[in-house]
């Protein structure tokens, strides 16, 4: 009877939204919209809109999937447990029901508007990111996130071939630096909420091989990241301002992994300021790095 | 820290149950409409595009 009296009342549409994680897709949005925009073809307006559009929408399938099949770890977690499956606001099979939709309907319209290659690489991000990275990888290994890395690094190369038509070094390069950038920027986060991931389970770096080694990590690829983001710019992919603004923005990565990696928690009271300084900045590079491509394309086209 | 106490939902079928119900599928529904619209303009837009290459 107490359940009865408490039934909920059917999920409103900004639970659906909030199963495609808007913040997460902010930046797909933003790096596919940019691997489109870099790419050396004049795009048509509404070709381009329906892309980015597409993989938008694929983002969101792929996050929609990812909550109904983390909704447990989800409920035992501070960070994810207000979302809408493990409050209560929607039934299990609603969320992969609009998580498939979207994933399908993403593809088709890629493949019947855009073209087959786009497509066939969406639809591959998406069961990368569904299938590899939440079912397989996350539970299983603390370098999850280095190869699930993989799924967030496909919105470039989806949309730089959706305008081109074909895949070069340049998205290849693209891709890399979203693959590299991926390890120091989650391991940033899961060192100042280790605890709630220890408490699901979930073997992330440093629970399973301490701080120290996440922190010797984390410079590591933080070291790898610097020459890799010049390189667009060292085979002629981009230009001079590109080349300026990577060195600058991957040298302060590069400077706040070092004083991440060369150093220890000082106790209990640790605010981990590093660790954070070093989150913050990892979203504003990649929203600064690519915004620099975009711009350099932009006057090598003026000039 | 404990949770914030939160605001008590309506009782089952009781009238302000109902009209909470009513309210969100009327939200839902209108916003089904627009994303269908929005598609529908969307592939006028492709077809007339595809068709000027």
């Amino acid at each position: 009877m107490e359940a009865v009296q408490t039934l909920p009342l059917p999920a409103d549409w900004r639970d659906f939204f909030a199963l495609t994680k808007p913040r997460v897709m902010t930046l797909v949005i933003f790096t596919g919209l940019c691997g489109l925009l870099a790419a050396p073809v004049h795009v048509d307006a509404v070709l381009g809109f329906t892309a980015i559009l597409c993989i938008a929408i694929g983002a969101g399938g792929a996050g929609a999937l990812n909550q109904w099949l983390e909704a447990d770890i989800d409920a035992g977690m501070r960070r994810t447990k207000g979302r809408p499956l493990p409050a209560g606001k929607m039934a299990p099979a609603t969320a992969r029901d609009f998580g498939i939709g979207l994933s399908v309907a993403s593809v088709l319209i890629m493949g019947l508007a855009i073209g087959l290659l786009a497509a066939g690489i969406l639809a591959l991000s998406i069961v990368y990111y569904a299938v590899i990275y939440t079912i397989w990888l996350k539970p299983r290994t603390p370098q999850n996130i280095v190869i699930g890395g993989a799924a967030g690094a496909f919105p470039p190369l989806i949309g730089w071939v959706a305008a081109t038509g074909d895949i070069s070094l340049m998205p290849v390069l693209l891709f890399t630096i979203i693959f590299m950038w991926t390890p120091p920027h989650f391991w940033a986060l899961a060192l100042f909420v280790q605890s709630d991931y220890a408490k699901v389970g979930i073997p992330m770096l440093p629970v399973v091989a301490g701080e120290a080694a996440t922190r010797r990590q984390i410079l590591a690829y933080a070291i790898v990241l610097l020459p890799i983001s010049v390189l667009p710019w060292w085979i002629g992919g981009a230009g001079a301002v590109y080349g300026a603004c990577a060195a600058l923005f991957s040298g302060i990565f590069l400077a706040l992994s070092a004083r991440v990696g060369l150093r220890q928690r000082t106790g209990p009271d640790d605010t981990m300021k590093p660790e954070k300084q070093l989150f913050a900045w990892s979203v504003i590079y990649l929203f600064a790095l690519f915004g620099a491509l975009v711009v350099d394309r932009w006057i090598t086209l003026l000039g | 820290m404990p949770d914030p106490i939160e605001p008590e939902a309506p009782k089952f079928n009781s009238p302000e149950w109902l009209a909470q119900r009513d309210k969100v599928i009327r939200q839902r529904n209108v916003a089904v409409a627009l994303v269908l619209v929005f598609f529908v303009v969307l592939f006028f837009a492709i077809t007339i595009v595809k068709m000027k290459h």
